[in-house]
């Protein structure tokens, strides 16, 4: 009887196709290169990204070398370049808007994944998303004329009388400046932050939740003591990313922020961040050098962002992958 | 004793109210943006807003009709470019991508989710504009499709692994060979969710302005051809923003309802489509 089972349900295999694999049939084959090409196309985008950008800077790396980053002088009429007062501009902001949003975001992730009563967390979540799902540029105009006004005649005199002895909170009231960065900025990323935050939650073993209740903890302690450190690493990954995004976020930012190129300890004061200055002097860009340099800070942008997603990728998948996917 | 579960309770009670504080704030914002943009919006809109080209400098009235026609032209050609490979990718992924170059593509396309659009910008302008020299629709096509790639792929990915394997396997056992039970069987059971996601990338794209300021530019007038300046909505909102002038501020918060009206649809529809295939399972 052995031998009825040798009869071919499929056809063969030619013996040239062997080679390619385990696939039984030329479509396959066929299928799955055209595929894979596909595919090549995504990790070919990201290479062509890294080399066409280090290209274009290529001139005003050779030129200033490390004085770069540390020079404040921007004269783009004597050529002299230098982006400090902008990635010190984009590092303040990033970090006020973290200041801001991380708190917020966690209380988000907290009630949506422990405490809101199961109908609610649909409607809520969703609205949450529905923050990330507004143009950039929209709120750059309700900066302009909601958010900055308020600021300027509100916020910032209030903030002068209570904390003025402090060197941020000095200066005349302009409405336009870091402050109003930090909060544009945190408005944006507190979807970001709060939708990984409340993914990472879920990840942790109901268990761990479940053993806290049972041991007779309130649900903070609960919190406290079993999810939150089972879910750290992912937490923090959550900031990075939104870190990440608030770094490389250029239109909100870009209409609010004041756009001058001084560093201020102020936050009252305007700055200018490294993505507003590509987009307010990218197309106005004469000369190859002053089209490097601008290119650079791209260059810059994209290495950090690069660098801090592929932290915040690890430190997420490490909470992640505990549980069997 | 009671005195400590007093505390406890009170702790517990104090925690919660700032969870649910915490969400109530987080959403204001999103209540304020949708009331501004709805009611500086609305006194803007009207049919010459629609119809008309920009009036010059100076002059009142006008529309935004190149922008509008200019945006769906930028969305088109970004996913005429971007959908296709987004998601024979992710297909991929999902059927042959348990080795190391799938490990590859997925990081590389999550890193790609997560890089700046204005290098997105840069990176079309070296790549096309410098060598066409000229700013086009093609150009801010290519660098929204660039943008949308990333999360057509995972998204494809996703919602075909969620394709249960005994569809998989039942067309396999039937003889098909694999490449039709996947394109026939798995992608069309999946082709919904793939639809949603798609819309949701749309939808992030259709506002982007940074990558298209050195792409697409802006025009004043009708594009005439996809190798011209094209004029979009977010960008005229961006001019108009930053400009002196009334008039235009008020056509900027018409655009803005528009872009904002377009962008809640496609969500609201996505999410509508999602909850109706839960539903039926």
């Amino acid at each position: 009887m052995a031998q009825d089972v040798n009869i071919p349900l499929a056809r063969p295999r030619p013996r040239w196709l062997a080679r390619f694999g385990r696939e039984v049939n030329l479509g396959d084959w066929v299928f799955r290169t055209i595929a894979a090409a596909f595919a090549a196309v995504v990790v070919a985008t990201v290479v062509a990204m890294a080399i066409e950008m280090t290209d274009a800077s290529m001139p005003s790396i050779r030129e200033f070398g490390l004085a770069f980053v540390t020079s404040t002088v921007w004269d783009p009429v004597r050529d002299v370049f230098g982006a400090l007062p902008f990635i010190y501009g984009t590092i303040v902001s990033s970090l006020l808007a973290l200041l801001i949003s991380v708190p917020i975001s966690f209380g988000v992730a907290i009630f949506l994944s422990e405490l809101a009563p199961p109908w609610l967390r649909g409607p809520v979540g969703f609205l949450v998303e529905l923050l990330a799902a507004v143009p950039s540029v929209v709120y750059g105009l309700w900066g302009i004329f909601a958010l900055a006004p308020v600021l300027r005649d509100v916020v910032e005199p209030a903030l002068a009388s209570a904390f003025g002895f402090l060197p941020f909170f000095q200066g005349p009231h302009q409405g336009f400046g870091l402050l109003a960065g930090g909060i544009i900025l945190a408005i944006m990323i507190t979807p970001t932050i709060s939708s990984v935050a409340r993914e990472v939650l879920l990840a942790v073993p109901p268990t761990l939740r479940e053993g806290a209740l049972a041991l007779g903890a309130t649900r903070w302690e609960a919190v406290r003591t079993a999810v939150l450190p089972y879910a750290r690493s992912g937490l923090i990954g959550g900031v990075i990313l939104g870190l990440g995004r608030a770094l490389g976020e250029t239109m909100a930012i870009t209409m609010v922020i004041g756009n001058r190129a001084e560093i201020s300890l102020s936050l009252f004061a305007p700055s200018y961040t490294m993505a507003s200055v590509i987009a307010n002097e990218f197309t106005e860009a004469t000369g190859d050098l002053y089209l490097a340099a601008l290119a650079e800070i791209g260059l810059l942008l994209f290495v950090v962002t690069l660098l801090l997603n592929i932290v915040a990728r690890a430190l997420v998948w490490r909470v992640s992958r505990g549980i069997a996917k | 004793m009671i005195d400590r579960y007093v505390r406890r309770r009170a702790v517990d009670t104090a925690f919660r109210a700032a969870c649910a504080l915490a969400t109530i704030l987080a959403l204001i914002p999103l209540g304020l943006v949708l009331y501004y943009v709805t009611v500086r919006g609305i006194g803007g809109i009207n049919l010459a807003f629609f119809t008309e080209l920009p009036k010059p400098v100076g002059e009142e009235g006008g529309g935004m009709a190149n922008a509008i026609v200019g945006t769906l032209k930028l969305v088109a050609l970004a996913c005429v470019i971007g959908i296709p490979p987004g998601v024979l990718a992710g297909v991929y992924l999902a059927e042959f991508g348990h080795n190391r170059f799938g490990q590859v593509v997925r990081f590389s396309a999550d890193v790609m989710a997560g890089i700046p659009s204005i290098t997105v910008g840069i990176f079309v302008y070296t790549l096309v504009v410098m060598h066409t020299k000229e700013f086009s629709a093609i150009a801010g096509g290519i660098a929204l499709a660039v943008l949308m790639l990333p999360t057509v792929t995972r998204t494809t990915e996703e919602l075909l692994r969620l394709v249960p394997a005994a569809l998989h396997e039942a067309a396999l056992g039937l003889g098909v060979p694999k490449w039709r039970a996947t394109l026939r069987v798995v992608l069309r059971t999946a082709a919904p969710g793939i639809a949603t996601g798609v819309m949701l990338a749309v939808a992030r794209v259709a506002g982007e302005t940074a990558p298209l300021l050195f792409t697409a530019f802006n025009n004043r007038f009708w594009a005439e051809g996809l190798d011209e300046p094209t004029a979009s909505l977010p960008v005229q909102i961006y001019t108009y923003a930053v400009s002196p002038y009334e008039d235009w501020h008020r056509q900027a918060w018409a655009a803005a309802l528009v872009l904002v009206v377009l962008v809640l649809l496609l969500n609201v529809t996505a999410r509508f489509v999602v909850r109706h295939r839960v539903r039926l399972r």
